[in-house]
């Protein structure tokens, strides 16, 4: 004899672990299977009972399953009970052996006891599949005009669940539905509404027909209403509570789109809702339910800020409930009548201080909504004054939404830079990604706000060096716009700087070294820093230069590979000529698809022109050009600063510093034959070729230097064409020319790879390499396959500065790599240019 | 529609679930143990609802829960169901439970799932709800107790023979 079922409970209560526990719940199983193999009649309920404990508890029970429907087929009723109950738990609507039981449950819906018939129905309606559904519906149907209240009620949710399965039985219980709803027993009332509500939802064609009960309903609703005290459907004081907000929610289905309709419960929803006590939940919840019906129908308009008032009313209970069901509704609302919202916005911005998270979570989402250009002054306000206060887990959606409204709806650019310093600086580390980069952009893009930006940040980030994202900021423009912060500004209108900041350059360069030295600051900042540093070489004084150099050397041994390989770029970067043009400002932003606004010329009197600063030697002609594709030059740039960005390994840019020997030892020196007749004997410079590997700072510099240059590709002279390398079937052709008259320096090689073989090229790499006196730029080839035939060509741009032009000529060496027939194949050659170029 | 009833001890052990929609047994098992730890953190001034995101299959998801003494309620539902009337179904829920095993209290829940069940399927069926009125529920489950008590516990032993002479 197995233990009882309460002994089983007591059991696995006592037991102390986990393991234990299933152990001990192994054990019963396999009792329960033994006695299921015995067929032990007696034990069955007992075993079925257990089960379902066991089931509770998450383990597996389906061999359990055919317990169950041996247990609903005994005439004795707590037989049944249980097994109805195992049924339900233990087995689904996919189970086939559910199928099994269908006969025997159609009989007990025939069942002369109620309580029979309730169980089978109450199964049905739980788990009851499309095959069972067809079977048992018309018994179902029968039973909805059963005499007992206790069975139709039943069987009206039974009948969901067919319909929900089989929909075309739909029009069988249409006229049946009706009937149920001249009951007196709100029990049957209640469930007959809600097969209404289902059948709506389950086919929406049907909603047209049901329109004709709207009269019935609104009758219902006044008897609930007005009927005073009964004892038998009261809660706390309100006659069947549930029964009206079932009611209400079927007249939503019905009135919504619909003004005839809606027209007929106007009068009785107005009543609902002022003769309601909503001093409890019950009450509230029918005043609820009473306002999301008159904000979806077609209600009259008093209605509806009557309505909107209701809700303005649950935002001062004391009910935490009340409020979030207040605040969730006013913002699905906030849009049909966002005036009569407004009026509540104070009792809204008190919600942020609420102790419940999720009733501040739902007061910034409907503030958020509430933003306008007339109120984000206050409101931003408030939501700074908040984010103060808040804890760390909901700063996160603050900020970000912060930021959103900010941008969307700033009043001036100023007041935009303002709140979002501001925001940066009580929870920059909690800031959306893009924030930074935007920001950015707006202080790049609006010039006459670039003095007072940089010196607001010099200023947040001396009191606080912790707030990555806004050191970086500051960093970004401390280095962009070092100079004006430095600036005498004592002879600019008070008004247009706001801020008359006396700052040495030896503070400035401090900060940045405090910076470096902070703990808190991450490797990103540091990368920051050091092109802040090296930006600012160029815009202050030669007097600090030494102390700028000295700092960027000592990142030249840094652990982190990038920061080192910045100190050594940048390092290197100072001894060279080309410095000052690569360290140019940024140039303006004049307008982006990004900004909503574009930039108000209130400030611009006095606007800096870009090239006014120390050392800058950017000719604005070149700014001019460099605006219309600074947009995504503009991303690339920040990218840059973060990683190298990989398709700019591809673009490499020779300077002629010491670092020429090392590419001696890549190549190789050239075959002695092809000796060429470079000018200079030094063999140093003879075999200079270019390093594949183009540091990140390179390419930017490509960015800066070389893109404006880009998009005046126009030849502006005769290009000149001349053959440059046949051997193995592969045919170079160099087609030069001179891309700007007023830069006679500068040459353009556009080199015409073909093939002549029967087998395409591929894999095809063209190096260059020139004297130190000459700069040179690879742009990336249109590609590496060279296709047979002579059928296509690839091409490949190279731009050369000749610094000393007009007295030594442009000479070049190419090294090609390329892959014919699955061998691969390297070669060097020479070519003088024409004496022109 | 409501998904999912559940009640769940201080100590996260389940002490009723019940699921109208179809789950496996492990995310049924999931789904408790994430609900409990939700349900459990919040405070008790706290507003009684919640809205999850991936606890259940669906995203419209709507959780309302009470809290009695050693107990949570938790009735999961969809958007379809107001969230107010939800909380007065839970206190309808209790009472009736009250009044069936005279205070009631875990331990009663314990021993008595399947009553509790009972009970429960008097008020809610297929995940609607039946019944509202706890002086009804209560008296259908005295009359089911007494039509109980008056079988002979005898028959259950003629069952196999009753069967075998069943008419098909």
């Amino acid at each position: 004899m197995s233990m009882k079922l309460r002994d089983l409970i007591k059991t696995v209560r006592s037991c102390k672990t986990a393991a234990e526990e299933r152990a001990q719940i192994a054990k019963e199983c396999a009792a329960i299977r033994t006695a299921i193999k015995e067929e032990d009649v007696e034990a069955r309920q007992r075993n079925v009972a257990k089960l379902l404990y066991i089931h509770m508890l998450g383990y597996p029970t389906q061999f359990g399953q055919m317990e169950c429907l041996k247990l609903i087929v005994s005439p004795s009723y707590s037989d049944k009970r249980i097994g109805y109950l195992g049924l339900m738990l233990l087995l689904d609507e996919k189970q086939e052996v559910l199928l099994l039981g269908t006969n025997c449950m159609r009989n007990d819906l025939l069942s002369p006891n109620q309580f029979v018939v309730g169980i089978s129905l109450c199964a049905l309606g739980n788990v009851c599949s499309q095959a069972m559904a067809r079977d048992i519906a018309p018994d179902v149907e029968k039973l909805l005009t059963n005499t007992n209240p206790y069975i139709r009620k039943k069987a009206a949710l039974c009948a969901i669940r067919i319909l929900k399965k089989v929909p075309d039985l739909i029009e069988n219980y249409m006229p049946k539905i009706k009937a149920l709803l001249s009951e007196r027993n709100h029990g049957v009332i209640l469930t007959a509404l809600t097969l209404i509500i289902e059948i709506c939802e389950i086919d929406p064609t049907q909603i047209e027909q049901f329109k004709k009960i709207v009269p019935q309903l609104v009758r219902i609703l006044k008897t609930l209403v007005h009927s005073g005290y009964l004892p038998e459907h009261d809660v706390s004081g309100i006659t069947d509570p549930f029964l009206q907000v079932k009611i209400l929610r079927l007249l939503r289905i019905l009135g919504e789109h619909d003004p005839e309709t809606s027209d007929i419960m106007n009068d009785m929803l107005a009543q609902v809702a002022t003769n309601t006590e909503g001093s409890k939940n019950v009450g509230n919840a029918i005043l609820y339910e009473c306002v999301q019906t008159i904000m979806s129908i077609e209600s009259e308009r008093g209605l509806k800020v009557m309505a909107i008032n209701i809700l303005g009313r649950f935002l001062l209970n004391r009910d935490n409930n009340i409020r979030y069901v207040a605040l969730n509704t006013l913002s699905k609302v906030v849009n049909t009548d966002i005036q009569a919202v407004q009026r509540h916005r104070n009792t809204i911005v008190d919600c942020l201080k609420d102790p419940d998270v999720s009733i501040r979570c739902r007061a910034l989402d409907l503030i958020y909504s509430l933003v306008n250009e007339s109120n984000i002054r206050v409101l931003v306000r408030e939501l700074l004054n908040f984010l103060l206060i808040s804890d760390s887990q909901f700063k996160p959606e603050l900020v970000a939404k912060l930021c959103i409204v900010t941008e969307r709806y700033a009043p001036n650019k100023r007041w935009q830079v303002d709140t979002i310093l501001r925001v940066m600086s009580i929870a920059g580390n909690f800031i959306p990604d893009e924030v930074p980069s935007n920001l950015v952009q707006l202080i790049c893009s609006t010039p006459e706000l670039s003095s007072y930006a940089v010196q607001k940040l010099y200023l947040s980030v001396q009191s606080d060096l912790t707030q990555q994202p806004l050191t970086q900021v500051a960093l970004w423009c401390v280095g962009e716009y070092g100079d004006l912060l430095v600036a005498d500004k004592s002879q600019l209108p008070k008004e247009e700087e706001g801020l008359a900041l006396n700052v040495n350059e030896g503070q400035v360069v401090d900060l940045i070294e405090a910076i470096l030295k902070n703990s808190s600051t991450n490797q990103t900042t540091r990368q920051y820093a050091l092109t802040a540093l090296i930006k600012l070489s160029s815009r202050f004084s030669q007097s600090i230069l030494g102390r700028i150099k000295s700092m960027i050397d000592q990142f030249k041994i840094h652990i982190n590979l990038e920061l080192q390989q910045r100190a050594c770029e940048y390092s290197s970067l100072f001894a060279m000529d080309l410095k000052t043009s690569v360290l140019d400002r940024m140039p303006a932003v004049e307008k982006t698809e990004e900004s909503p606004m574009p930039p108000k010329p209130t400030y611009g009197t006095n606007t800096p022109s870009p090239s006014q600063g120390n050392g800058n030697v950017g000719t604005p002609n070149q700014h001019n050009n460099n605006s219309a594709n600074n947009n995504s030059k503009f991303g690339s740039l920040l990218e840059d600063l973060n990683s190298p960005a990989p398709q700019q390994q591809q673009q490499q840019q020779q300077s002629g510093t010491s670092n020429m020997s090392l590419l001696e030892d890549i190549f190789g020196p050239a075959p002695t034959a092809q000796s060429p007749p470079f000018g200079s004997s030094n063999g140093n410079n003879r075999q200079q070729q270019p390093q594949q590997s183009a540091s990140s700072l390179l390419g930017l510099m490509g960015d800066l230097t070389v893109s404006p240059q880009q998009q005046a590709l126009q030849p502006q002279t005769q290009p000149f064409s001349c053959p440059a390398y046949n051997k193995h079937g592969l045919n170079i052709n160099y087609e030069c020319s001179k891309p700007q008259a007023e830069q006679p320096q500068m040459t353009l090689i556009v080199m015409q790879v073909s093939n002549s073989n029967s087998s395409p090229v591929t894999n095809l790499s063209v190096k260059a390499a020139v004297p130190p006196y000459l700069k040179i730029q690879l742009l990336p080839p249109s590609g590496t396959t060279v296709p047979p035939n002579d059928s296509g060509e690839v091409t490949q741009s190279v731009k050369i500065l000749n610094t000393v032009h007009g007295q030594k000529p442009v000479l070049l060496r190419l090294k090609l790599d390329f892959t014919l027939n699955g061998q691969t194949i390297s070669e060097i050659t020479d070519t003088p240019l024409p004496s022109q170029f | 529609m409501i998904k999912a009833i559940l009640i769940i001890n201080n100590h996260g052990k389940p002490r009723l679930t019940k699921f109208y929609e179809n789950y496996s047994i492990d995310k049924q098992q999931q789904i408790i143990r994430d609900l409990f730890l939700l349900v459990s953190k919040r405070p008790e001034r706290a507003c009684n609802f919640l809205e999850v995101d991936d606890v259940f299959a669906d995203k419209d998801t709507k959780i309302i829960y009470r809290h009695y003494a050693t107990l949570y309620f938790i009735f999961c539902v969809d958007s379809n169901e107001s969230e107010l009337s939800m909380i007065d179904l839970i206190q309808t829920f209790v009472e009736t439970l009250d009044k069936c095993f005279e205070n009631v209290c875990e331990l009663d829940l314990i021993f008595h799932i399947d009553r509790v069940h009972y009970i429960l399927d008097e008020i809610v069926m297929g995940g609607l709800v039946l019944e509202t009125n706890p002086a009804i529920v209560v008296s259908n489950y005295e009359m089911a107790n007494k039509l109980e008590k008056s079988e002979n516990p005898l028959m259950a032993g003629f069952q196999g023979v009753i069967q075998s002479i069943k008419p098909k």
